[in-house]
């Protein structure tokens, strides 16, 4: 199973499927977090959004994610001032221009992207703006993980996420090993990391010797990104979150500490919204745990498409449902 | 005339509109059906078969390397002619002109419209102008008709129809430049590369090859969506499919990079010069040379061809010999960072 | 979120480091990376530099995909 979107997507480009002989399979499991997380993420940003004066500044990846009703593309279409940015700190640069108008940032993703907003976070402090927020959906991998172990997937090892590794290390993976006797191979993108990675799973699940491997050795480290990890220490602690297909994980969110509170869009804006329940017929959940495929799913291409998704899988181009509907044979 | 900025009197009819179409197109767009000056240009068609086009070009920036609104203008009209097999003769022009444009700027694109159909060798026999309120169009809004002169035996190729198993498909050249340079000089997400736009009028290119062949089955000029929505759009409910070849296909490094920057694949990015050939497998080679020896066929190749199998689909066959569909494009590519 | 691409450092100055993608180019943050010099490789994720990358290591993936390339064109 491999749990990053970059590496669904990686596997379904290249087609490596194809390649592989049929005594291997190769399962998705939730690895893109923007299918992870609730639609009321995107309804707390438009409701933001419609509060006077505000910028909302994105990742490219939010703008059509449904919410329960609408979509940041579609505000932006309805006068909404909501901006793509590369990199989180251009909020900061646009509050900055702006110091009368409320800049709110969505951050979404995994270890990767949330050092980039600890340190978007750390440089508001630093120049003391009042105008700046962030609403955070930032999660970490290893609680999903091994909860999906829990539930009895059957998987015979991970490809893990490279470069959600290179911040972490590869000690975030012992516990998979020492626990649960499953292989964790650390594996970059392009064809042959995967075709690489893949091979040291086989190799190991073969000698019944499961352990942590690094393939992805350029860019990961054991040890990680020690700078970034401190950072994201300094900025954000653990809290219980809800993972859309999973449920509850627990210690799997990211938070602002207290003394980041004033950045806090949830603590500062009332945005009580509830989680609108999953459309009948989904099973994404099953999808995201690597115990169906899309093609199961009685509404994959039909009423469920990338143009109209229904469920989280098929909502983002990393999505499982996503990734099959466009390049699966 | 006021040559400072674009009001509102310019295309209210009156003494200013006919300053403007005066001194700025008829000077620029000189031809003695323009300049004759009636409510509509009287043409001379020496054909039973008539192809008749038209496109509204809203690009921002108004300027791009490579190009401008102007340029494209003229190119995306006549392309539309030339991929239908027609020979490109005469265009109109309409513009909404968002009041207060300099009028620089209205005389630099004025002038790279001419350029440009003179290029073509193509006149632009009528027009027609508009100016709007601040803030009721972005700068500037044009549109292009056009009518080109078609030969019988090559109606067939517009509709595809005769395409079948063993035809392959050529590119004139490097994809993705046009989308990549507009988005590097729009510069929003702050990432630049010095990509020119490939925009340019492709009839000169077509008829080399139309002269050469009569075994070209289909052309359509991958604009909006890419090489990729092209070759989707054309597998659709018929019974052959598409194989292509991701090592043949043209991509510059710095347009490579872009696209990485932002998750984007090359293949649904924009091009303004570029030509997606179906031709019959016995003359795909002869095209190809004769591709390659015009300025704007330099890069052409063969990227794929039509087969038996898959059909309805095309598939992608990767540089490590792994397969992938290629499917239309669902809105335009947004910049990811996941 | 694993869109990261490798991308040179072609300039640095101060925290911002000018790096270059086959000639797209773009200012990066250097908040997250220590040492970093020019005409390092540096792996790009939403702004910022997240690894210089060893191109020893790099050297020997690309040896891998070369040969990988040149078995597929041997066997057409």
């Amino acid at each position: 199973m491999e749990v990053c979107g970059g590496h669904t997507v990686a596997i379904r480009k290249f087609g490596i499927p194809e390649l592989l002989p049929s005594t291997i399979k190769l399962l998705s499991g939730p690895g893109c977090p923007v299918c992870v997380t609730g639609k009321s993420f995107i309804d707390k940003a438009i409701k933001l959004s419609k509060i006077p004066e505000t910028i909302i500044t994105t990742y490219g990846d939010l703008m059509r994610v449904p919410g329960s009703s609408s979509t940041l593309e579609n505000e932006r279409a309805n006068g909404a001032e909501i901006r793509m940015v590369y990199s989180p700190l251009d909020s900061i640069e646009i509050a900055k221009e702006y110091p009368s108008k409320k800049i709110f940032f969505p951050g979404i993703g995994f270890e990767t992207t949330s050092p980039a907003t600890a340190v978007t976070v750390l440089q508001a402090k630093k120049e003391k703006l009042d105008n700046f927020f962030l609403l955070s959906a930032h999660k970490i991998m290893p609680p999903a993980m091994e909860m999906l172990i829990d539930d009895e997937v059957q998987i015979d090892g991970y490809i893990c996420p490279g470069h959600v590794s290179t911040i972490t290390g590869s000690g975030i993976y012992n516990g998979i090993v020492e626990n649960f006797g499953l292989g964790c191979v650390i594996t970059g993108f392009e064809p042959v990391d995967l075709l690489q990675g893949i091979l040291m799973l086989v190799k190991q699940f073969e000698s019944g010797n499961p352990k942590v491997e690094i393939q992805y050795k350029r860019a990961v480290k054991a040890v990680g990104n020690i700078k970034a990890l401190k950072l994201l220490d300094e900025v954000f602690e653990l809290k219980d979150d809800w993972w859309r297909g999973l449920g509850n994980v627990p210690k799997s969110g990211l938070k602002l500490k207290t003394e980041f509170k004033k950045f806090d869009a949830e603590l500062n804006f009332q945005l009580n919204l509830p989680e609108p329940k999953e459309e009948k017929g989904c099973i994404c959940g099953e999808i995201l745990k690597g115990l169906k495929l899309p093609s199961d799913c009685k509404m994959f291409g039909k009423i469920c498409t990338p143009e109209n998704p229904v469920g989280a899988c098929m909502v983002s181009t990393e999505g499982s449902c996503q990734a099959f509907y466009k390049y699966q044979l | 005339m006021n040559r400072d900025k674009i009001l509102l009197s310019h295309g209210s009819g009156g003494k200013r509109s006919t300053d403007l179409i005066q001194n700025l197109f008829f000077n620029y767009f000189d031809n003695k059906i323009l300049i004759s000056g009636g409510d509509s240009a009287i043409l001379n068609i020496q054909t039973n078969n008539l192809a008749f086009t038209t496109d509204s070009f809203v690009v921002d920036p108004l300027f791009f390397p490579g190009g401008d609104i102007g340029k494209l203008a003229v190119c995306g009209t006549v392309n539309d002619l030339a991929v239908s097999g027609a020979v490109p003769k005469y265009l109109s022009v309409g513009f909404i002109i968002e009041e207060g444009l300099e009028f620089d700027v209205l005389e630099k694109l004025v002038k790279s419209i001419a350029e440009t159909a003179k290029t073509a060798n193509v006149k632009i026999v009528t027009g027609d102008t508009k100016v709007v309120n601040r803030g009721k169009c972005d700068k500037l809004f044009i549109n292009t008709s056009g009518i080109g002169e078609l030969d019988s035996k090559f109606k067939k190729i517009s509709s595809g129809e005769k395409i079948q198993p063993g035809d392959k498909i050529l590119i004139n050249g490097f994809i993705a430049d046009h989308g990549i340079a507009v988005m590097s000089a729009r510069n929003e997400l702050k990432v630049q590369a010095d990509v020119q736009s490939d925009c340019a009028p492709l009839n000169g290119l077509i008829g080399e090859v139309l002269a050469i062949s009569e075994n070209v089955k289909f052309m359509r000029d991958a604009t909006r969506g890419g090489l990729a929505t092209v070759l989707a759009e054309i597998v659709k409910n018929r019974n052959f499919g598409i194989h292509l070849i991701e090592e043949k296909i043209p991509v510059r490094e710095s347009v490579r990079g872009m696209c990485e920057f932002f998750g984007f694949d090359p293949l649904y990015v924009a091009n303004e010069g570029k030509v997606v050939m179906i031709v019959s497998d016995n003359d795909a080679e002869k095209v190809l040379e004769k591709l390659q020896k015009n300025e704007f066929g330099k890069e052409a190749q063969i990227v794929g061809e039509v087969v038996n199998e898959h059909s309805g689909k095309v598939v992608l066959q990767t540089q490590i010999g792994g397969k992938r569909i290629i499917d239309m494009l669902l809105g335009d590519q947004l910049p990811r960072i996941c | 979120m694993c869109l990261s691409i490798p991308a040179k450092i072609v300039s640095i100055n101060g925290e911002k480091a000018r790096v270059s993608l086959g000639g797209a180019e773009y200012n990066a943050a250097l908040n997250l990376v220590e040492h970093a010099k020019i005409g390092d490789y540096v792996l790009l994720h939403s702004g910022f530099a997240i690894q210089i990358i060893d191109e020893k290591e790099a050297m020997e993936t690309m040896q891998l995909l070369n040969e990988v390339i040149k078995k597929e064109k041997e066997n057409e």
